[in-house]
């Protein structure tokens, strides 16, 4: 051979084109973008670039971002996996409707999105005349929309695993004498443990970055209701391409570690409860 | 045997050739002259938001003049989003040939960054190069339960105050300027009180928008504050599309004058004639039909002797701050909007 082999040789042929076609696909979208923006930190410097970041403006940005996404997916992770439940396990009227409406949030701009929430939810609004506090341009109103546009990731990851569940061993965990609770705890749930990671680091992902939606309910106030990706383009008004890439950086590595985070606790428990 | 086909086989790839050849050349015969005739001058005006109607009609306005003159017809295409957005995108390489913006701090960015127009672009139309102008008003609910008058009447307990981000917003810039010239008026000079009255303005309000429109919304739609900072035409048109008894317009004692400036964007003229038909698009904007339409849609014109004196009415006189007091947008934008300016000390300090 006169270049040596990365990959063991598989009886299938065409591993040269169709890795070269997904390298260069991935490149034009994913890595040269994301490649650019590093590119920029690393000719400002590690210094500078900290520097630029470590405002208390800034600060109060990315803290409101993840937290709001953490929020937001936390509460998507519960409700998520039971809607998933229901829709598997429950046969009712509409079944198949509440089925598809879970995947507008994809196919709804989410400037539409954002729109139609504040008007709900704003102080003259349907919803938001009677609740007691502020949603609408205020920070609840950040969680709901991050809510609605994360939904759907919990829900299509978990359903696949809750259809495949066998329920003879729920029976079986049943006639051993578990409580229901117990059966839940110990029987169900770590089956979708792996699922439910997966959803939750999906709908925290695209909530970290959302823009569209957010900026229409948030009230977007300088240390109260700003989010970090505002402020990316605040700084691009100002022509200061320097700081919006600083932000977008600090945002990146923030979300590298979270996501990383994940995985090794996804493997951690994965080892421990033996699912493969 | 083998030689005879590649030989039937090279004169038939010979004949296409040529049939290809034929019908090619035969092609641009009948459309290059045609199409060197028929090929219309484009001009893409790149704009802020409130002047979507205005130029929808001055280009249909203009299009039948320009004809009238006896020229060749023109395509016309507009592009509208907020004044900053607008020019990075000229600048990151829209091809637009004129651009009507709302300050001209935008332009000098364009004339900065890209180059493609001359730095001194405002002396080359009358009035700095804005054909028209407007200023700042307050909207207010309908019956004026606050009582606001002026912006003093802005800082009091319990008033809240819709206006969008400096930041983001051209409109929302002359805002602000507007209540540093009445409190530098009220104070008698007093920088540090006018800095005290807008921090005391600015905590009063609830909702930063990205842009005018998106601030007239919240203010109109969402129901939120008691008083909304505007463009006098945005203003107007709130009023007119609530039918006029949701809101009252109140005239403060000073506001800006406002000069949304156009001019040519020289780099990305590809003619001759595109040049020629572009300079005559915003020439003809000072014309009284021009000038009467802009006032149709609620600005302030320079010639007003095609205009109703009914239409004029509704502009009540008030002294009117140019830019030039504050330096000019050169000195005005970094001192009070670029990053650590003003308006980000006054967030600072909170």
């Amino acid at each position: 051979m006169a270049f040596p082999r990365i990959v063991a040789p598989s009886p299938l042929p065409g591993f040269g084109l169709s890795f070269g076609i997904t390298l260069a696909a991935l490149s034009a979208v994913v890595l040269l973008p994301v490649g650019a923006l590093l590119g920029r930190g690393i000719a400002l410097g590690p210094g500078e670039l900290w520097e630029m970041i470590d405002t208390p403006r800034i600060r109060a940005a990315l803290g409101l971002s993840f937290r709001a996404a953490l929020i937001a997916s936390l509460v998507n992770l519960v409700f998520g996996l039971l809607l998933a439940w229901v829709l598997v396990r429950y046969r009712f009227p509409g079944r198949r409707l509440i089925d598809a409406a879970v995947d507008l949030p994809f196919a709804l701009p989410t400037a539409v999105a954002g729109i139609a929430l504040t008007a709900l939810y704003a102080p003259n609004g349907a919803f938001g005349q009677w609740l007691g506090f502020r949603v609408a341009y205020a920070e609840p109103g950040i969680w709901l929309a991050l809510v609605f546009i994360g939904l759907p990731f919990v829900v299509r990851s978990v359903q696949p695993m809750i259809e495949e569940l066998d329920r003879e061993v729920e029976e079986a965990s049943a006639t051993l004498g578990a409580s229901r609770a117990v059966t839940l705890r110990r029987v169900v749930l770590p089956t979708l443990t792996p699922a439910l990671m997966t959803g939750f680091a999906l709908a925290l992902a695209r909530a970290v970055g959302e823009y569209g939606s957010v900026i229409f309910i948030a009230g977007n106030l300088p240390y109260e209701t700003e989010i970090a990706p505002l402020l990316i383009v605040i700084r691009l008004e100002e022509f200061n391409y320097d700081a919006a890439a600083a932000i977008g950086i600090a945002m990146l590595m923030i979300s590298f570690a979270m996501l990383l985070a994940l995985n090794l606790i996804q493997s951690w428990t994965r080892r421990r409860t033996g699912h493969a | 045997m083998s030689r005879s086909s590649s030989d039937t086989g090279k004169a038939a790839a010979i004949d296409r050739r040529a049939a290809v050849a034929l019908v090619a050349t035969g092609l641009m015969a009948l459309l290059v002259p045609a199409a060197r005739a028929q090929e219309p001058v484009q001009i893409l005006n790149v704009s802020y938001d409130p002047t979507r109607e205005f130029y929808r009609e001055y280009n249909a306005w203009f299009s039948d003049w320009w004809q009238a003159q006896g020229n060749a017809p023109l395509t016309l295409r507009q592009s509208h989003g907020g004044s900053g957005g607008q020019a990075r995108a000229v600048i990151d390489g829209l091809d637009a040939t004129v651009v009507t913006l709302a300050l001209s701090a935008d332009i000098d960015a364009i004339a900065e960054r890209s180059g493609k127009i001359p730095a001194d672009w405002q002396t080359r139309l009358p009035h700095n190069s804005a054909p028209y102008t407007s200023t700042i008003v307050f909207l207010v609910r309908d019956g004026n339960p606050k009582g606001i008058r002026d912006w003093g009447d802005l800082i009091g307990e319990g008033i809240e105050v819709i206006t969008p981000n400096p930041k983001t917003s051209g409109g929302a810039r002359w805002n602000f300027l507007a209540g540093w010239a009445w409190a530098l008026d009220a104070h008698g000079g007093d920088e540090a009180q006018a800095r005290d009255y807008m921090a005391k303005l600015f905590r009063n309000v609830p909702v930063l928008d990205t842009g005018a429109r998106g601030a007239t919304n919240t203010f109109a739609q969402r129901g939120i504050g008691d008083v909304l900072l505007a463009w006098e035409n945005e203003a107007f048109l709130a009023l007119a599309e609530q039918g006029g008894d949701a809101f009252d317009i109140v005239v403060p004692s000073i506001s800006m004058l406002a000069e949304p400036p156009v001019t040519l964007v020289d780099g990305n003229i590809a003619s001759d004639a595109q040049r020629e038909t572009a300079w005559a698009y915003l020439q003809q904007l000072y014309s009284p039909e021009a000038q009467a339409l802009a006032v149709k849609h609620h600005y302030r014109a320079w010639d007003s002797s095609a205009v109703p004196q009914e239409a004029l009415d509704r502009f009540p006189e008030l002294e009117r701050v140019p830019i030039d007091a504050f330096g000019g947008w050169a000195e005005a934008q970094p001192r009070f909007f670029g990053d650590g300016g003003v308006f980000d000390q006054i967030y600072a300090e909170r």
